[in-house]
């Protein structure tokens, strides 16, 4: 590229002004991929969720149980391959702020629903001879730094009050990058023998698989069909429309993010956008004398877009490198609080292409009018 | 040849005709040019003289092709550049058209070297044509040994010389200079003219030139003025001799 020189020559004129530039750009681009990526922690639940499961709750609420016996009358309902049912437990593990999620399962039927958990038969045969074991996440056992035969003690605060102790018997795994390894599992026949009586021979919800996806709309209406008018109506979706209205209880995060974007963009856009219009507007002459001596409107257009280009690239670039090198560490620093970060590729090279569009948006103004400029103007400027 | 009567012949490089300019400024018009005419052969070097606000740059800029006419046309080698579009005249400038203007309009951020290189940017040479082009330049300027210098790095002299290497470089039809020595000394001043001298005498350039200095205007072969939106051959001083001179 023949103008290469002349660029870079243009954009190491003002290094101070090269520096915040670029710095701006690196700052924005940090924090863009944070909230890409929050939001993406966000919305992991709904993207991770099985197309083929639907999810059971009582049509009053998730915090209203159901009868054990719907585990068979869901079972026989045609398209049905596996039911089984879950508890929220909400023990507390020495300290509040120690929060994870702790799921009371049904160690009959569990890994048939969810086969992406995988944890060695050797660890789950224990298991499930363990009246009082326990399964943990391999994130959630890494960030307590427990071994299989750890003795976990658990403070109920749902049922009854009391501290309840498990033995750790097995750490599962999923394939899938982003799949969520912080659960931690007990069983169902041990919390159903020392709960009180009203919780007895209960299920929190039940989740199902499907014989085929096809058929989540017509088995989920024969289910709450099913139960109408019962002591227990039900209200059966998918697991993502499930897992998106779980989401939507934090609050409208995506509206809170999308708002916090739009004012990142806005501010690098008047903030670059001002300095390429200072920029050409000092060297009006020599760009005069650029097209007096033959160069075309285009190529004048050309060269400062590329400059803008360039300070977008190069700032996009910085800030995306100090993304990957902090997330890890913030990601460390919130467990609990927020669902676990990861910068995924679509996230970078979204945020290049969010630099990118910026740094033309904001080169174009100033372009445009550079290839406006009549000459003759531009020289009796000097 | 340099004639202003419009009788030229149609061998001339450069042939004005009828040339009007009017600005408008505030609703009001002011006409700049009014009927000029302008005929210079090959190797012809003018000087035109006139007072400030004359139109001496507006008659520039209009044979350069940087801006148009109001009415009339300026034909050179043939080419009627009147008529051109907009991007056709911007190839045609880079083609035909040396500029060098009074503040020396270097860019400050390329080396001596890299401004001269700039017009060749714009044509098909290869890297090393260019180089070879560029050194020449430089060395016609006597400037072979600051290439790599920056124009703050350059006295004001040196810095119109690499302007004159950057309007030779690509070997244009014609030279024009506006005010060249205007910001320079009186040495200095010197010094460039005998350089423009030697483009015309040794390398056989046109050269058309706006000063307002006698002395410099002297070095040239014909000096015309710029007055009431024409232009008039001999001295500016006695309108009496001029219109002689023009009837003669
Ligand atoms: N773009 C313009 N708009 C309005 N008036 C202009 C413009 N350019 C030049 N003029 C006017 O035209 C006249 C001639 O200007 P110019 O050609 O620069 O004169 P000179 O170079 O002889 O000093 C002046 O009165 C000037 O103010
Ligand atoms: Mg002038």
């Amino acid at each position: 590229m023949r103008f290469r020189r002349l660029i870079f020559a243009n954009l190491f004129r003002k290094k101070i002004r090269l520096i915040l530039t670029v710095g701006s750009f690196a700052i924005a681009l940090v924090l863009f991929t944070f909230l890409a990526v929050v939001k993406s922690a966000f919305n992991r639940g709904i993207d991770i969720a099985g197309a083929d499961r639907l999810i059971v709750v009582d049509r009053v609420g998730l915090m209203n149980l159901m009868p054990i016996s719907y585990a068979d009358k869901i079972a026989a309902i045609p398209g049905v391959k596996a039911v089984t049912h879950d508890h929220w437990f909400g023990g507390v593990y020495q300290d509040e702020k120690n929060f994870f999620p702790q799921f009371v399962i049904d160690v009959e039927n569990h890994r048939k629903v969810y086969p992406e958990f995988k944890v060695p038969d050797e660890q789950w045969n224990n298991f499930v001879k363990d009246r009082q074991g326990a399964i943990a996440g391999a994130r959630l056992a890494e960030r307590f730094h427990w071994k299989v035969g750890e003795r976990i003690p658990l403070k109920t605060t749902l049922y009854g009050g009391a501290t309840w102790e498990f033995n750790l018997d097995g750490i599962y795994h999923t394939d899938k990058p982003d799949g969520d390894m912080g659960q931690f599992w007990l069983q169902w026949k041990y919390f159903d023998e020392n709960v009180p009586s009203v919780i007895k021979s209960t299920a929190g919800w039940y989740i199902l698989k499907l014989d085929s996806p096809d058929d989540a709309v017509r088995v989920a209406k024969a289910i709450d069909e099913k139960f109408a008018n019962s002591s227990h109506e039900t209200k059966t979706e998918t697991e993502s429309a499930f897992a998106a209205g779980f989401a939507k209880q934090f609050g409208n995060i995506e509206f809170l993010i999308l708002t916090i974007g739009g004012v990142v963009f806005f501010t690098l856009l008047l903030v670059t956008g001002n300095t390429m219009a200072i920029s050409v507007r000092e060297r009006i002459s020599e760009l005069g004398v650029l097209k007096a001596i033959g160069f075309t409107d285009h190529s004048v257009l050309f060269l400062v877009l590329s400059e803008s280009l360039a300070i977008a690239f190069f700032g996009g670039a910085l800030g995306l490198l100090l993304a990957i090198a902090s997330i890890p560490w913030v990601s460390s620093k919130i467990v609990g609080l927020l669902p676990p970060l990861f910068l995924s590729k679509p996230v970078l090279a979204l945020g290049l292409v969010f630099a990118l569009f910026v740094g033309a948006a904001s080169g174009l103004l100033p372009g445009i009018g550079a290839m406006r400029m009549r000459v003759v103007n531009a020289l009796r400027r000097v | 040849m340099v004639r202003v009567d419009g009788n030229g012949g149609s061998q001339s490089l450069i042939r004005v005709r009828g040339l009007n300019k009017t600005y408008s400024r505030g609703g009001e018009k002011i006409q700049v040019l009014q009927g000029l005419n302008l005929d210079v052969d090959k190797g012809d070097f003018v000087a035109f003289m006139g007072p400030s606000g004359s139109g001496k740059t507006t008659l520039l800029n209009l044979l350069g092709g940087l801006d148009v006419p109001s009415a009339g046309s300026i034909t050179v080698a043939g080419d009627e550049i009147t008529h051109m579009s907009g991007s056709k005249l911007t190839q045609w400038r880079a083609r035909h058209v040396g500029f060098i203007f009074q503040m020396y309009n270097l860019i400050p951020v390329l080396t001596a070297y890299q401004n001269v290189e700039l017009p060749l940017l714009l044509t098909k040479l290869s890297g090393s044509e260019r180089r070879k082009h560029v050194e020449t330049a430089l060395a016609v300027v006597g400037l072979a040994d600051r290439m790599h210098h920056y124009p703050r790095q350059l006295s004001g002299g040196q810095e119109q010389r690499v302007t004159i290497a950057r309007a030779i470089v690509s070997d244009p039809t014609f030279l024009l200079c506006d005010e060249p020595t205007g910001d320079l000394d009186r040495k200095s001043a010197d010094e460039i003219m005998a350089l423009i001298e030697e483009l015309v005498a040794k390398y056989g350039k046109t050269v058309l030139m706006v000063t307002h200095d006698p002395v410099v205007a002297a070095r040239a072969h014909t000096t015309l003025h710029l007055e009431k939106g024409v232009l008039v051959e001999g001295k500016a001083s006695s309108r009496q001799s001029v219109l002689a001179g023009g009837a003669a």
